[in-house]
């Protein structure tokens, strides 16, 4: 859950990227990194095994400005995205604002996209949460492929309750801003409902 | 929720200042800090400015997930305290009141024993304050009487945010 602190007035939020295996959750930290001014972003950190593969986590901090006088920070994770690392993926979904499910929009890993989605509900459902009831959105990434498919397909499947989605092509960008700000946005309107 | 939103008034931020600070001189320590389990820093005191304070309390946070996780899978709630013995600096984390985590860094001007001992009566300061702050968010929560800052935020502020 988001952090007030009234005294340095400071709001910090967490938001998680999941997703299925080589989807692209890294590559979407990566690129907000790469576009962010030094002075808005701490160091990214990224627990990988020696081929890349996440590990753990990546870790991004954002400072994104003020809003009536808060400084308004966002943590940026990702969850390892192999089937095997599922106690790890619990533990990084604790204390979480709000979710970003990356999905590969190739053919061939549709399986793997739904997989991932109902391992979500369900991990989350293990902290306490409701994926139908936190701030939530959908990333169609690999847009760019050949191989992709429509994203009409993609939403029926992966989408069926209609939260916001993006197409996206993370390692040049497209998309990838857009997927953030409205995470962000809807994180603060929740916030904001909550009291 | 299971671990309801943290929130921190400007009274307690000084009440857990004074007593790290405190911490701070009588453990002989380098640098302490206090995270969130969530990965959030909260304070810190000493050589901060020598850190990536971001990065080590979500670090921190991430550890404490994690060993937490071998506890369960060995029937334990969790491992209070764990310790990192470097070349030349340590530390020593610990959980306070279930939700917050102290961290202590020290070298050899210090000890094992001696932070342990300092951390020991620190966290039941701690724990006291951290009690009060749960306490006092939950009556303003029930009374409505929020100070919230976003309260009145627009679709504007926030598309200010990314410009």
């Amino acid at each position: 859950m988001s952090f007030i602190n009234y005294a340095s007035r400071e709001i910090n939020c967490k938001i998680v990227y999941y997703g299925p295996g080589l989807c692209g959750k890294t590559t979407n930290l990566q690129f907000v990194y790469q576009k962010t001014a030094p002075d808005a972003k701490g160091k990214m950190i990224s627990l990988a095994t020696e081929t890349e593969r996440t590990l753990f986590f990546d870790f991004l901090p954002l400072a994104l400005g003020e809003i009536r006088g808060f400084k308004t920070r966002f943590h940026l994770y990702t969850v390892p995205g192999q089937v095997f690392y599922d106690a790890s993926r619990k533990l990084i979904l604790k204390g979480v604002d709000g979710v970003v499910f990356v999905a590969d929009s190739q053919e061939e890993r549709m399986d793997a996209n739904i997989e991932s989605v109902e391992n979500l509900r369900i991990n989350l459902a293990e902290q306490g949460y409701d994926l139908d009831k936190i701030p939530y959105v959908v990333q169609y990434n690999k847009r760019d492929l050949p191989n992709a498919l429509s994203v009409d397909e993609l939403r029926k499947e992966l989408n069926p309750t209609n939260v916001p989605d993006f197409e996206a092509c993370a390692t040049t960008g497209e998309g990838v801003f857009e997927t953030l700000k409205a995470i962000a946005k809807l994180i603060l309107f929740d916030l904001k409902k909550g009291h | 929720m299971s671990n309801p939103q943290l929130i921190m008034y400007d009274e307690e931020f000084k009440q857990i200042n004074v007593v790290i600070e405190k911490l701070l001189r009588e453990a002989n320590a380098k640098v302490i800090f206090l995270v969130d389990k969530n990965g959030q820093l909260i304070t810190g005191c000493g050589e901060t400015e020598r850190f990536d304070t971001t990065s080590l309390a979500s670090l921190t946070a991430g550890n404490i997930a994690a060993t937490g996780g071998l506890a369960k899978l060995i029937g334990e709630k969790e491992f209070s305290i764990l310790f990192h013995e470097g070349e030349k600096d340590n530390l020593h984390i610990s959980i306070v009141a279930g939700r917050v985590i102290l961290v202590v860094l020290f070298d050899a001007r210090s000890s094992l024993g001696l932070v342990r001992l300092r951390v020991k009566k620190a966290s039941e300061e701690l724990a006291v304050i951290f009690g009060r702050l749960v306490q006092k968010s939950e009556e303003k929560e029930k009374s409505g009487d929020s100070d919230f800052p976003f309260a009145e935020i627009t679709d504007d502020d926030i598309d200010n945010l990314f410009s």
